[in-house]
């Protein structure tokens, strides 16, 4: 199965990046733009079919490795 | 003092921290590659490099901090082994979980590569013994990712604990403000682990051991390491 993890900045953390895009856009002109925040997505290709294992195997992966839990938060999605 | 230079792919600096502990030490360090299960018998001294472990993927030091060598090398801390990480090696420290915290981007998301001025925080650590206390020393910094964050109770501890090596200052020794490069929280150049074992810091004091190249304020962090056994 497919599954995406999505790892953000957590609130507070500064995200100099962010700002930066967040500041292009603004003088792109793009209306209604109040705040840019970025983060990474990962699309990964599991051998395991059922959802919750699947989940069990992805929770150390992200805290391992693909999120810093120091200053970043991490969700588990399984699209469709 | 036996030393072990560990090399990552991507590490760049291996061969200026080998020829600064070789210069101090009167050894040269054996060379160790990431992959190894174990550091050569009757390693004193661990350093982890600068460079760009793993192109800087994921985040700076995220994958060389989990490769099989940082087994062994969070085994010889553990035992109270000194370890050494330079700027990438500040990095893959605190991505290990050997130093707390994390480095972001620079505040003004520049890479910086200039001289810097350090004040030394104490010399009464097996890094530092040949500085003196407030001593401030000119050394190379050149980083894009060394904007030290931790939260406030982490911070707390550090600072509580004495735990802070080198802070940013300009010439005159004055902490921070524009002397501080990258936005580092309370100035801070690197850090201790809790028993002061375990050194990380962002500047590269293996770069000014020699005249030649504008000065020679990082011998005394060899010396030191030298004059431990």
């Amino acid at each position: 199965m497919k599954a995406r993890v999505i790892v953000t900045l957590k609130p507070g953390i500064l995200d100099p990046q962010g700002k930066a895009i967040e500041g292009a856009l603004k003088s792109l002109d793009i209306f209604g733009v109040d705040s840019v925040r970025q983060g990474k997505v990962f699309d990964i290709e599991l051998s395991i079919e059922d959802r919750a294992k699947a989940e069990a195997a992805l929770k150390p992966a992200c805290e391992k490795l693909l999120a810093n839990m120091v200053i970043e938060n991490y969700r588990i999605e399984f699209p469709a | 003092m036996r030393a072990a230079v560990i090399i990552f792919p991507g590490s760049n600096r291996e061969g200026d921290a080998a020829r600064a502990l070789a210069e101090a030490n009167g050894a040269k360090p054996a060379m160790v590659w990431h992959a190894d299960h174990e550091l050569p018998a009757g390693t004193d001294l661990v350093v982890l490099p600068g460079g760009f472990s793993y192109g800087d993927y994921l985040r700076c030091g995220a994958i060389a901090g989990r490769s099989h060598i940082m087994d062994a090398v969070r085994a010889h801390a553990a035992k109270g082994g000194l370890v050494l990480g330079i700027c990438n090696g500040f990095q893959i420290l605190c991505e290990s979980g050997l130093l707390p915290g994390v480095l972001m981007r620079n505040r003004d998301l520049k890479f910086v590569c200039r001289m810097q001025h350090l004040r030394v925080e104490r010399n009464d650590s097996p890094f530092t013994s040949q500085y003196d206390k407030h001593q401030v020393i000119k050394v190379a910094i050149a980083h894009g990712e060394g904007n030290y964050e931790a939260d406030a109770e982490t911070l707390a501890r550090l600072e509580g604990d004495g735990r802070v090596a080198f802070r940013y200052c300009d010439e005159a020794g004055t902490v921070g403000g524009a002397a501080n490069p990258n936005g580092s929280v309370n100035d801070i150049a690197g850090i201790y682990s809790e028993t002061r074992n375990v050194l990380g810091l962002m500047p590269h004091p293996e770069n000014l051991i020699d005249p030649l190249v504008g000065g020679i304020d990082g011998r005394g962090l060899f010396k030191s390491l030298a004059a431990v056994a």
